[in-house]
């Protein structure tokens, strides 16, 4: 329980010449979810594969619940796992009760049950009613939804879902979400990759920013918005120009955006400052979204930093050493 | 053994749902009981002709049509699921890559297996009830097994052909490079040796080069046996130093034993 369902240690791993992942550690409790993020080619797939076992490490190990995953001990954990793959097209002449009943049965369910288990499935995730039509005729949010469903088969312990919303509708999404939600209470790890980021912070416990086959960063959102040191926008209405006389606030307003840039540590002391005057209408704040601590953690939005640049850079290296 | 049961099941199913059954027993149904029927035409006379005659015409057409539609069926297997991602999303189950092949050669296996058994075996009860001989269930018991192991051996190469390449396009240009080279190409080649160089090549020699062609040993299977007024080109040389039926049939087996077993090794190392 208390040793974590997965672990990798300083692993690399070479392709040829391209070095896809290079010593990346982290671990996954039980429970827990993870957002995986970064850039196409940063690394996601490959450090999935390796979790899956479908690839070894060139270098360090990978763990998972307690074996090396490419190794024969650990193929009947895979019972275990499942997995959605990125752009996975599915059996286009079978129908999809069928695809679900074929997959259920290699996870080791017999005959009669392992179709009844994926109608139950298939309800699941909202495509009963086209179980009996082919996948070719399936739209994306349909195939996805199946996908989904597929990863699902036997309960799993750990769930590796990569771009799992990617076609589905806003319902679906909201849907989806609510399953993790659910399967994460049963216990079930999960590693979400998205690049999809709105709507997924609230439902991931901690995130990994990959780039180039490095961690940049690994922590919970609070713990790397705290190192972010992002600031907080507040756009106060119905000031008229007040603010730019104030001493206390004039420094951080912000032209471009009508609005004061706040480190967090000065949140408090400049909502309080804002509230004492009277003709104060609305006030609008907010925090950091994943969507700029992640820029910010890829230095492609620089104008985002109150720090100066060496301060930026020993703080990195402090978050990377809180990753291992 | 259950995982490769449900793999091989699937891969059947397959072949019903995309008529390969239908269509490979259909077209040697047809072929056999044309053959059957007017093989002798040629001779001046339409009806059922001798036995050696229809299985040297049977063995000469099959020779060319079995390799072809086993790598028809077979040449996508790996790289078609590799292209959807499915082949990726099977290695993550509790599936060895061993039990996938052997599931796979099971199921595409019996699609072939079967349609030669009743598209062939059409014709043998058709003239065993003409000529009422018994010798036409076992020539063509002989026939259907070879012809049978041909198919496999085939089946097995395109596994080989669909592991090594990355793309469907590649595979099926390299499918049919390999159906020129070992129905065609490679008897010509053995006739240029024979004429070209004189004294090149002994008919010991002309034998073991044979061997390396699984399309000349099921002719030989089927051909040995035979008048040789029915037997014509290479053959009628090689049939003279021939080895015995349990020898041919050993090295087909081989042909099917190894490239399985390559492919095996092949696709172990491969990565996704």
């Amino acid at each position: 329980m208390n040793s974590p369902l997965i672990t990798l240690n300083n692993v690399s791993k070479r392709y040829r010449q391209l070095d896809a992942l290079t010593s990346v550690s982290m671990s996954l409790n039980q429970g827990e979810v993870l957002g995986l993020f970064g850039h196409n080619g940063a690394g996601k797939t490959t450090m999935m594969k390796l979790i899956l076992g479908v690839i070894s490490p060139s270098q360090g190990e990978v763990i998972v619940m307690g074996g090396a995953p490419d190794s024969k001990e650990a193929w009947h954990l895979r019972e275990k796992i499942g997995y959605l793959p990125e752009n996975v097209s599915f059996y286009e002449q079978l129908t999809g009760l069928e695809v679900l009943t074929y997959f259920t049965k290699l996870k080791g369910f017999s005959g009669k049950d392992a179709k009844k288990y994926a109608i139950s499935l298939l309800e699941q995730v909202g495509v009963a009613h086209a179980m009996k039509r082919q996948v070719k005729t399936y739209s994306k949010g349909m195939r996805q939804r199946l996908g989904l469903a597929q990863a699902f088969i036997g309960k799993p312990k750990l769930l590796l879902l990569d771009e799992p919303t990617v076609g589905l509708d806003p319902i679906a999404t909201a849907d989806f979400y609510k399953t993790v939600d659910q399967l994460k209470i049963q216990g079930t790890s999960v590693i979400l990759c998205s690049h999809v980021l709105p709507g997924v912070e609230q439902h991931i416990d901690r995130a990994l920013i990959l780039s180039s086959g490095k961690v940049l960063a690994m922590g919970t959102l609070v713990e790397l918005r705290n190192k972010a040191n992002l600031p907080v926008a507040i756009k106060p209405s119905g000031l008229n120009g007040a603010v730019l006389e104030d001493i206390k606030l004039n420094g951080f307003f912000c032209k471009n955006t009508n609005s004061l840039k706040v480190p967090e540590n000065k949140k408090m002391t400049v909502l309080k400052q804002l509230l004492s005057y009277d003709n104060l209408a609305d006030i609008e704040v907010e925090t950091a979204s994943l969507e700029r601590l992640y820029q910010y953690y890829l230095n492609l939005d620089p104008s985002l930093d109150l720090n100066s640049d060496s301060n930026n850079r020993t703080q990195r290296s402090t978050l990377e050493e809180a990753g291992k | 053994m259950s995982q490769i049961l449900t793999v091989a099941n699937k891969e059947f199913q397959d072949g019903l749902r995309n008529r390969w059954l239908v269509s490979i027993t259909i077209i040697f149904a047809i072929l056999s009981i044309g053959l059957t029927y007017f093989g002798a035409a040629a001779s001046g006379s339409v009806g059922i002709t001798s036995l050696s005659t229809t299985v040297a015409s049977l063995a000469s057409l099959a020779v060319f049509l079995i390799p072809l539609i086993a790598l028809l069926l077979s040449y996508d297997s790996f790289v078609g699921e590799q292209e959807s991602g499915t082949l990726l999303l099977l290695l993550t189950y509790p599936l060895s890559k061993t039990q996938l092949l052997l599931g796979k050669f099971i199921g595409q296996g019996g699609i072939i297996a079967l349609a030669t058994l009743l598209g062939f075996g059409a014709s043998a009860i058709l003239l065993y009830f003409q000529l009422g001989d018994s010798a036409v269930i076992q020539t063509f018991a002989l026939f259907i097994a070879s012809a049978i192991l041909l198919g496999l051996s085939f089946t097995a190469i395109a596994y080989l052909i669909s592991l090594s390449v990355s793309e469907k396009s590649k595979a099926a240009g390299f499918a049919l490079i390999t159906w020129f080279l070992f129905a065609l190409a490679f008897d010509l080649a053995l006739l240029a040796l024979l004429v070209g160089i004189e004294n090149g090549l002994t008919q010991q020699g002309l034998m073991q080069l044979m061997m390396l062609n699984p399309a000349d040993i099921f002719r030989l299977v089927n051909l040995a046996g035979l008048d040789s007024s029915d037997v014509n080109g290479v053959l009628a040389i090689a049939i003279n130093a021939s080895l015995s039926q349990g020898q041919l049939f050993s090295i087909l087996i081989a042909w099917v034993v190894l490239p399985l077993t390559l492919a095996t090794f092949i696709f172990r190392k491969k990565t996704l």
